[in-house]
């Protein structure tokens, strides 16, 4: 039986990896075409994995609370908002322009976690006999009165019980420095001081090859964010294969019956609410942390709706289909439009775009298509968007189980699909 | 049981909770106004198949509801056991041993029949968060999966869905379902369960099928209330019967009794839809 | 004197069974007395307070009946359609743009190039002032504006269901059909976007707008013409909308589907019909209403409907999905909300208030406040 496991283990490991290579591949052409140096292209791939890691966090974090328990929470970036914002404040310098608690980074993380958590809780327990689409609004407002106190000048700066802290209002906030800066420099905060040994031998190496040494830095970052791409997925993996999970799915398919079978629902909602939550500030922390400052338009409820899009891509209640949803949609969807354009662009040399979507399309009617691409190509940040708006219901008309989501992941610890051999037993009873 | 004990009043003489695990005292719930269920009292003996009859909108269902918590009664009071559990709910009521199935059934769609049968043990380990997440604890959580699945298999073996155990709930076959909700039941240890219409839908070799087991578990100590329409069923083998109309019991009594007594039949005919 | 203190005590037996029963509401309730209370302090001893209340009365009263009609289209999908459609908010800004091409092109024909007068300018910014649109020197222009944003806002909504909802009709569960709506919402605003570009912009000439003061204790609230256009054609509209669903055939048709839809469809109503019907009334209302805060504000962007959305969906919710009073006090509600907790809280932290209060009602009393005060 654990041999099965292992199995299945091994197969959506071998899903993984071949998609983030697949996509690292198709980025790297995309680099030759572009004709980017060898620095260029390490780094472009560097971005991608950034990004698909930070995805693949949040999207297996909501697919605990959506996917498994059919809980529909919708103010995924105002957790994300509240844990960094708290981890800024914690490890924020006294005396500085926006004064914070001045502690150690571990215990702002930790407390960012912990607050991203407690708020969830807190959102959960009103909400725990409240209709799906009721609480869909619930969240959303409660993530957009999070967002809007975080902009509030009012907290700018304020005080309790006369310590001195600040949210920087709608300026922002700034946050540590990135505490894998400390593996190659003596002093993260100036380079000037010179290098680790580490730091020496490492980029030494890369010097070799011509990859610039922030390079090296941001790609340190990426595989620590890979790594903990993989310890979100473990938790989730054994919260859901286990008889936990198998409450949770319960839930999400008729909450009554779970309960008159004996199993306290509410409890195991605010659980999942909590440990969600908590996730998803986790990875608001490793994404805007490696930025050095962050500000509450950053927590737009598009957000959300973007990791929605992945988790839907991917598969709702699928573990393996949230991290390949969260690549897929970070760096096809999200980042491809842009590297479309470069390519067209770098291949083809078109004029100045026109300014307007008419004096673009006059042309078309002589068969001239190029004003209006180059137009399109100038606006792509918008098409983008309108692109993924119609995939959200190109999907959930035509294959709302997603990529894998039409696989049965069974929810047990043992596999439970097959019958122990030495225990056949035919005909026991009629 | 002998038909003299069953013909007792109700509300008169004492009765063990030993003898008599549910106890049901004037309970009474209204919707808008509208009396559903209204003063109905009445004890299930241990060990026997109590059937529950009465034309549609008799308030049986409502009863089912008011005893397993799902819906809080505003008068009366239910005991099992002789505790008290007219306050408790849902899960705490199942968790002592009485349990219930739905009237239309409320399978577990897209968890496949062997989730299903696998979520209803009690007290699983691996419900605790912290059994789950860590290495020590989940090495306990498997072992004792382990157990529960054996049981598992056979229980699917007795309900004739051990080929089905790998088949989404949501695809079987009516029949099929209202076996799977047993099947689910019974992995929950139960002391009594109260079964909601459990022939509807299903074929007449099933029916016998579930009619069988439901008498060899009865032998074995195991109680059961049920609602049926199925008045072949009811009549050949529940002993006693009890007869609600309009919210509240109108009757309690053996098969014969009930069959011949002239409110019944007025119930039935003249009844309000 | 006896009968009268035992009158007092059944008085205070119901007042106090009421409270026990219901506290949420009775803490509510409470609170907005201690609220009004300090408010009539403020009025008494302060010297600029009564002018000050009276604007935030009268902002109060615009925004709320703004929010109000553009909340009806909502609520009527809302209760007939069975979901919380996250798409309203673009529908209203692409009611808004479509009004104002219209108004555009024919206030500049001639003046202006006519391609960049469809796209209100997204070519290169136009002068408003030259171009000369206002609700006092250009009435008939503005009412084409608002015929124009209601018949395109009908035409765009009746498309999305024909090629968005009315496929997915089979699923009962209101999420599935919320989701599409947000990739919906996206999709339209971003197209939006593409076309009009995301500048905002102005578009009536303010110094042309007939403005009016109106003198409150010592001194005095100005009112716009733009804002008693408003006002007078919200409330126009609701009232013909209640006309409709309470006496035409179709009206009541709608209503009972939104009672229930599966005795609808017993009894025979056209369900698709009324599906239809729901979307024209529903799109007109919501283009109306595009266009009329667009007009009131005087400037447009692609975000506007959207960043209105929520606050609409909090006055459905507070006035009681389906209720087209309720909607409208559900819109004065938030809208008050809005300008007059500025008394005791920040301006930064209004939306706060207003999201907060929509969450307890959602809480609380998730059947809105005005439940049982209204029918249609």
């Amino acid at each position: 039986m654990k041999f099965d496991i292992e199995m299945l283990l091994k197969n959506d490991v071998r899903i993984v990896v071949s998609t983030f290579v697949g996509i690292s591949f198709l980025f790297i052409i995309v680099a030759m075409i572009l004709g980017l140096d060898f620095n260029g292209t390490v780094n472009t791939i560097q971005r991608i994995m950034f990004l698909s890691a930070v995805y693949a966090m949040v999207v297996l974090a909501l697919n605990l609370q959506w996917g498994y328990a059919g809980i529909f929470n919708i103010g995924v970036a105002g957790f994300m908002l509240s844990g960094v914002y708290t981890m800024a404040i914690i490890t924020g310098d006294p005396n500085g322009l926006i004064p914070g608690l001045g502690l150690p980074l571990p215990i702002g993380i930790v407390g960012g976690v912990l607050v991203s958590g407690l708020l969830g809780l807190l959102i959960s327990i009103p909400t725990l006999k409240l209709k799906a689409d009721y609480l869909a609004i619930v969240t959303i407002g409660f993530a957009e009165i999070i967002r809007y106190t975080a902009n509030a000048l009012t907290f700018k700066t304020f005080s309790i019980a006369g310590v001195e802290m600040g949210t920087g209002a709608g300026r922002g906030i700034h946050l540590p420095m990135n505490p894998i800066r400390g593996l190659y420099y003596i002093d993260p905060s100036n380079m000037g001081l010179g290098k680790t040994i580490v730091g020496e031998y490492i980029f030494g190496f890369f010097e070799i090859v011509q990859v610039q040494s922030s390079v090296v830095v941001s790609w340190t970052y990426a595989i620590v964010l890979i790594f903990i791409v993989g310890l979100f997925y473990v938790v989730t993996y054994r919260i859901g294969n286990s008889p936990f999970g198998r409450v949770l799915k319960a839930i999400r398919e008729d909450e009554l019956v779970a309960n008159a079978l004996g199993k306290n629902t509410d409890i195991y909602k605010m659980k999942v609410f909590a440990i969600g939550c908590g996730l998803m500030g986790l990875a608001g922390i490793l994404w805007q942390g490696s930025y050095g400052y962050t500000n509450p338009t950053t927590f737009q409820p598009i957000l959300t709706f973007y990791i929605f899009i992945a988790l839907i891509i991917g598969g709702s209640g699928s573990n393996t289909g949230s991290v390949i949803g969260g690549v897929v949609f970070a760096s096809l969807l999200f980042e491809g439009p842009n590297f479309v354009r470069r390519v067209i662009m770098h291949v083809f040399k078109f004029d100045k775009a026109p300014n307007s979507i008419i004096e673009a399309m006059i042309p078309i009617s002589s068969l001239d298509f190029e004003p209006f691409i180059s137009y399109s190509l100038a606006n792509i940040s918008s098409l983008r968007v309108v692109f993924l708006g119609l995939v959200l219901v190109y999907i959930i008309q035509n294959r709302p189980d997603g990529l894998l989501g039409d696989r049965k992941e069974l929810a047990a610890s043992i596999d439970i699909s097959r019958r122990p051999v030495t225990e056949t037993r035919e005909g026991k009873e009629a | 049981m002998s038909s003299s004990k069953v013909k007792r009043k109700l509300s008169g003489r004492k009765k063990s909770a030993k003898k008599y695990p549910l106890k049901v005292e004037k309970i009474g719930k209204k919707f808008g106004g509208i009396s559903a269920v209204n003063n109905v009292s009445f004890s299930v003996e241990k060990g026997s198949i109590t059937g529950l009859i009465g034309p549609n909108g008799a308030g049986k269902s409502t009863t089912f509801d008011l005893i397993t918590g799902v819906t809080s009664s505003d008068t009366g009071v239910v005991k099992f056991n002789g505790e008290d559990i007219t306050r408790k709910r849902p899960y705490q009521i199942a968790n002592i041993g009485l349990v219930r199935t739905f009237q239309i059934t409320r399978e577990l769609k897209e968890m496949t029949v062997m989730e299903n049968v696998m979520l209803a043990p009690k007290n699983q380990m691996g419900e605790q968060l912290s059994n789950v997440l860590l290495s020590k604890g989940r090495k306990r959580v498997e072992s004792q999966e382990e157990e529960m699945l054996e049981k598992a298999w056979e229980t699917l073996d007795i309900f004739h869905l051990d080929k089905l155990a790998n088949e989404y709930a949501g695809n079987l076959s009516g029949g099929q379902r209202k076996l799977l909700e047993m099947a689910r039941v019974m992995m929950m240890d139960p002391s009594m369960i109260l079964l909601d219409e459990p022939m509807a839908g299903v074929n007449p070799t099933l029916k016998n099928q579930i009619i069988t087991l439901i008498k060899k578990l009865s032998k074995k100590g195991y109680t059961f209330l049920l609602v049926e329409h199925d008045m072949d069923v009811v009549m050949n083998h529940c002993n006693p019967i009890i007869v609600m109309h309009n919210g509240g019991v109108i009757l309690e009594g053996t098969p014969s009794e009930i069959s011949t007594n002239e409110r019944v039949i007025d119930a039935y005919l003249g009844g309000s839809e | 004197m006896c009968a009268y203190s035992i009158g007092m005590i059944r008085y205070y037996n119901i007042l106090r069974e009421k409270v026990q029963k219901d506290r949420g509401t009775a803490i509510v309730f409470l609170s907005i007395v201690i609220l009004l209370l300090d408010l009539v302090f403020r009025l008494i001893i302060g010297k600029n307070e009564s002018q000050v209340v009276a604007t935030y009365l009268w902002d109060g009263l615009v925004v709320g009946l703004a929010i109000g009609l553009a909340g009806v289209g909502l609520s009527l999908t809302y209760s007939i359609l069975k979901f919380a459609n996250f798409a309203h908010g673009d529908m209203i800004t692409a009611g808004g743009f479509s009004g104002w091409v219209a108004v555009f092109a024919v206030a500049g024909v001639g003046k202006f190039d006519m391609k960049n007068l469809l796209l209100v300018g997204a070519g290169k910014p136009i002068n408003v002032t030259e171009l000369g649109i206002s609700v006092s020197t250009t009435p008939v222009i503005i009412l084409f504006g608002l015929v124009a944003a209601i018949v395109g806002t009908i035409l765009l909504t009746l498309f999305i269901d024909r090629f968005v909802f009315r496929p997915m009709r089979h699923h009962n569960d209101g999420i599935t059909l919320l989701i599409a709506s947000i990739g919906i919402a996206l999709a339209l605003r971003y197209g939006l976007a593409f076309v009009f570009k995301t500048q905002n912009r102005g578009l009536t000439a303010a110094s042309l707008t007939a403005s009016y003061s109106v003198p409150v204790g010592t001194g005095s609230v100005q009112i716009d013409l733009g804002e008693i256009t408003l006002v007078l054609v919200a409330i126009a509209l609701m009232v013909s909308v209640h006309v409709f669903l309470q006496y035409s055939t179709l009206g009541k048709a709608m209503r009972a589907m939104a009672d229930n839809r599966d005795l609808a469809l017993i009894t025979g109503i056209p369900t698709e019909k009324v599906v239809r019907a729901t979307w024209i009334i529903g799109g007109a209302l919501t283009g109306a209403a595009g266009f009329l805060i667009t007009l009131e504000r005087g400037t447009i962007s692609f975000q506007f409907g959207w960043i209105l959305l929520l606050f609409i969906f909090a006055a459905v919710i507070i006035g009681g999905i389906g209720s087209v009073y309720g909607a409208i006090a559900g819109g004065l509600v938030i809208g008050l909300t809005s300008t007059i907790s500025l008394i005791w809280i920040p301006a930064d932290l209004a939306n706060v208030a207003v999201f907060s209060v929509m969450i307890l009602v959602l809480l609380y009393k998730p059947e809105g406040l005005f439940k049982g005060v209204t029918t249609a």
